[in-house]
């Protein structure tokens, strides 16, 4: 009898050993996204501020690139979030927004819509940046179901070390560094901070489209994404952020207007109002056109806060001691990298 | 459903506690459905070749069975009432009838494979010499059907001389026709060995199970760090035979050595494995081949099943038939040494033949098949020559290095046979081997050239660290089973082992996302 539980008992701790071993390994070998793709980074961030969020912004990275919610607080005291990663897709955004509501209930979601061009998932590195910084919940199994391309499969993202075992050959310093350790949040509220100016040189061509109209599956995530926030009492604001590459064509821009006129919503195409927002690309562009940098960004939030101010009558949350007291922190630190980013330019 | 699948672990990890929770008597039902699943995973146009040698296999068995019983009863009969020569005219009238049921029997199971592995091809030549329209493009091998229509038509040719009875029950033939684990790569079994094994019920051990599991977890250990990762550079290598030449040509032999080896004794090693799960013992393929001393000693030590079936089922029956008597006879006033030699001679040659056809309808198969034999005869001939320099020299040929030197010479002998295997046709293998004489660039694969192939630098270490400890292993088997001493050292130590080995190929296997874990390579024969 002895001798049967000793031997249970080692086949235990030699399971336990294993796994133990497997989680450390798997902690070691899954990307940091800390100095190279720091986009990575961004979904998991969100779980780190227990702040709430007047306004979330969903999309891709015209929307961690182009709002700043730092600004947003300032100016007019909207406390915001962007939820945003690199080439997140419809169905991302939607299962993003479902997992944010399980905790907070903004008042506003503003949603870049240019993601909706892709009714195909298109990416497995961008699906895993999205995705793997994920909580785990029914939002996140919907998310990754949704959107897996050839050759992916489920049990990859249960157990991340089946996609990032061949990583042993390629780990770096920044592997080790924060191997069990989070570190400072590589974003402000999501917002990813950038001051280099380069200047957009032209307005290239665009391809000509073979289909004019937006994907029918997009648009149906967007109509599941309309009815999620109806549902919660969520006023959804659909926007098309400043940029001239990639292009936006007048046909996709008519099928969203379209989509927010039978829906009653705000749609903003923020490209034709690029002189009212005072943006200018030869200065406010870090990468040519495609995104805006700090000044283009914090341009546009000032114009746009005082937009949903005026529209949504979002209260000025400034006084609020806990908020007051995160923003201030969060501003420090955003207006110290602002500075040495600056400098390092 | 590839091994290498989570669809097949997770049919295992459905399988295995199924087998065992069922009623004994049931047991080999369970394991029949299960093939009828896996069959079935792999398409219907399988199933149903599959279904037809079972059906022909069966009828002509049970045929066999009835005309002995007939021969018996009717000869008995005329026991008192005719002469010996009407009994023998009788029995020879029954023999006939036998004869004729198993060639129709594996004309239809030998057709099936013999179309199915060259209809392709002949329509191929057939389009390019007699200029008819192309034909049999779409006719592709089924999974597993090399192998399970050899071990069928091994079981027809024992019943037929009556070696063993015919099985009564056809789904339980099915089920030795069908093992799943066996439709992979083999081994080619036998129906005395295997069938009845499946057949009867087993109780669930504890030791077994974690035999079977390591054994399992060593051969996905030799398939996705060793034989998947060196496949890589392999199959660039052979992607380019033109710009990939002299040393190029040598280190590829080197690591399509490596990478067979790790690849089809791992997957037989997955076959074993699950075989003790079900409680049934599979045949060793591999005796420590690489260890042979001879080409022919490497042939007895690799895929120990095929040259076994080979020399069961066609190289005796040839030796000894009526024509190679009369050719050996016949070939008397030659010399006593030609004429004991010739028809030994011819029927290896045809062996090897049949040995090289049965890899594929490439005439590289073929060729590699006759030089194979031609090696094993000419070792033969030369083994006076032989005698006599190891006579004249004791001392030089007793010793570890000439041991060394032999092992190694076998190696780079059937490496270079091997390069037919690697090229898509035999002109490119010869130019292929000869470079290693006529192109100087000795020293260019390690001036980056080795990096070209697809791999790391890491995943050469990892690859060579990995051909390291299968080597130490093999060094270490030769004291007997390390399974067996692993499992000595009782539960905990042996499931460490375990661990240890699933733990490595989580980190350094290479599959999932971006890496082709593929099939087995003996899975396309």
């Amino acid at each position: 009898m002895k001798r049967t539980v000793l031997k249970i008992g080692g086949v235990l701790l030699a399971c336990i050993l294993l796994f133990g071993a497997l989680f450390a390994i798997t902690r070691l070998l899954m990307p940091k996204y800390r100095e190279t793709s720091v986009e990575g980074s961004l979904t998991a961030e969100y779980y780190r501020d227990t702040t709430p969020h007047d306004v979330l912004f969903i999309g891709d990275c015209e929307v961690f690139s182009n709002f700043s919610p730092v600004t947003l607080w300032n100016e007019y005291g909207i406390p915001s979030y962007i939820r945003g990663s690199a080439q997140q897709l419809v169905w991302h955004s939607y299962y993003l927004l479902e997992d944010a509501l399980q905790t907070e209930t903004p008042k506003v979601v503003v949603y870049n819509v240019l993601a909706l061009k892709y009714g195909e998932p298109q990416s497995e590195a961008y699906n895993r940046m999205t995705l793997d910084g994920m909580r785990w919940g029914k939002a996140k199994t919907g998310a990754i179901k949704a959107g897996m391309t050839e050759g992916e499969d489920f049990m990859s993202y249960v157990f991340p070390l089946l996609r990032f075992h061949a990583r042993w050959s390629e780990l770096g310093s920044e592997d080790f560094a924060y191997w069990f350790k989070a570190g400072e949040p590589v974003s402000f509220n999501g917002y990813l901070l950038r001051t280099e100016v380069r200047p957009a040189t032209e307005t290239p061509l665009p391809p000509v489209l073979k289909d004019p109209h937006l994907p029918e599956t997009s648009m149906a995530w967007l109509e599941k994404t309309a009815a999620l926030c109806k549902e919660n009492g969520i006023d959804l604001v659909l926007i098309k952020s400043p940029s001239i590459e990639p292009y936006w064509y007048p046909e996709w821009d008519a099928d969203v207007a379209a989509f927010a006129e039978a829906h009653g919503l705000w749609y903003v195409n923020m490209i034709e109002q690029n002189d009212a927002i005072g943006i200018d690309m030869q200065t406010d562009t870090c990468d040519m056109g495609q995104h805006l940098n700090v000044y283009g960004a914090e341009k546009l939030s000032r114009w746009f806060g005082s937009e949903l101010k005026t529209r949504y009558a979002l209260a000025d949350r400034r006084g609020d001691e806990a908020l007051d007291a995160a923003y201030r922190t969060l501003t420090e630190r955003y207006e110290t990298e602002k500075l040495r980013l600056t400098e390092g330019n | 459903m590839l091994f290498t699948s989570w669809a097949f672990l997770l049919f295992l990890a459905v399988l295995v506690p199924l087998y065992y929770l069922v009623p004994k008597r049931v047991q080999w039902i369970v394991l029949l459905l299960a093939d009828a699943v896996f069959v079935g995973f792999a398409g219907v146009r399988g199933a149903v070749y599959m279904v037809v040698t079972i059906v022909t296999v069966y009828a002509a068995a049970r045929g066999f069975d009835a005309l002995f019983r007939r021969q018996r009863e009717t000869v008995a009969a005329m026991k008192a009432t005719h002469t010996k020569e009407e009994r023998k005219k009788a029995r020879l009238g029954f023999e006939k009838k036998r004869r004729a049921v198993l060639i129709l029997c594996l004309c239809v199971n030998v057709g099936i494979l013999f179309v199915l592995k060259y209809g392709a091809a002949i329509g191929r030549l057939s389009a390019a010499w007699l200029h008819t329209p192309a034909f049999g493009a779409d006719l592709t091998l089924t999974m597993g059907i090399s192998f399970y229509t050899f071990s069928s038509i091994g079981y027809l040719l024992d019943v037929y001389r009556e070696t063993i009875p015919a099985e009564k029950n056809p789904f339980r033939l099915a089920l030795f026709v069908s093992f799943f684990p066996l439709l992979v790569q083999g081994p080619i079994s036998r129906f005395d060995l295997l069938g009845r094994q499946l057949n009867a019920p087993h109780s669930f051990s504890g030791e077994r199970f974690l035999s079977g599991a390591l054994r399992i977890a060593w051969g996905y250990w030799k398939k996705l760090i060793v034989a998947d990762r060196l496949l890589v550079a392999v199959k660039a290598l052979c992607a380019r035979p033109a710009v990939y030449r002299g040393d190029f040509v040598f280190v590829e032999m080197l690591l399509y050595a490596a990478c067979l080896y790790a690849d089809f004794t791992g997957g037989i090693d997955i076959t074993i494995g699950i075989g003790e799960w079900f409680g049934v013992t599979v045949e060793e393929n591999f005796f420590r081949p690489y260890f042979s001393k001879s080409i022919s000693e490497y042939w007895r030590r690799w895929h120990i099943t095929l040259g076994e079936w080979f020399k069961r089922y066609v190289y005796y029956p040839l030796s000894v038939s009526k024509p190679m008597r009369t050719l050996s006879q016949k070939s008397r006033r030659l010399g006593v040494g030609v004429s004991r030699r010739l028809p030994v001679y011819l029927a290896t040659l045809l062996v090897w033949a049949l040995t090289g056809a049965w890899h594929g309808s490439n005439w590289t198969f073929l060729v590699w098949g006759v030089l194979n034999g031609v090696v094993i005869l000419l070792s033969e001939e030369m083994k006076p020559l032989y005698a006599r320099f190891h006579a004249r020299f004791p001392g030089l040929t007793n010793g570890a290095c000439y041991r060394g030197f032999t092992v190694i010479r076998t190696i780079l002998l059937l490496s270079s046979l091997r390069l037919l295997d690697c090229y898509a046709t035999v002109k490119e293998a010869f130019s292929a081997f000869f470079s290693m004489f006529t192109t100087w660039n000795w020293g260019a694969v390690f001036r980056g050239g080795i990096q070209s192939l697809g791999l790391s630098w890491a995943d050469y270490g990892a690859a060579f660290a990995g051909v390291l400890c299968m080597f130490a292993l093999s060094m270490a088997q030769r004291k007997g089973p390390i399974r067996k001493r692993i499992l000595s050292h009782g539960t905990v130590c042996s499931v460490c082992v375990l661990l240890l080995l699933i733990g490595t190929i989580l980190v350094f296997g290479r599959y999932g996302f971006g890496f082709d874990a593929g099939q087995f390579i003996y899975n396309r024969f």
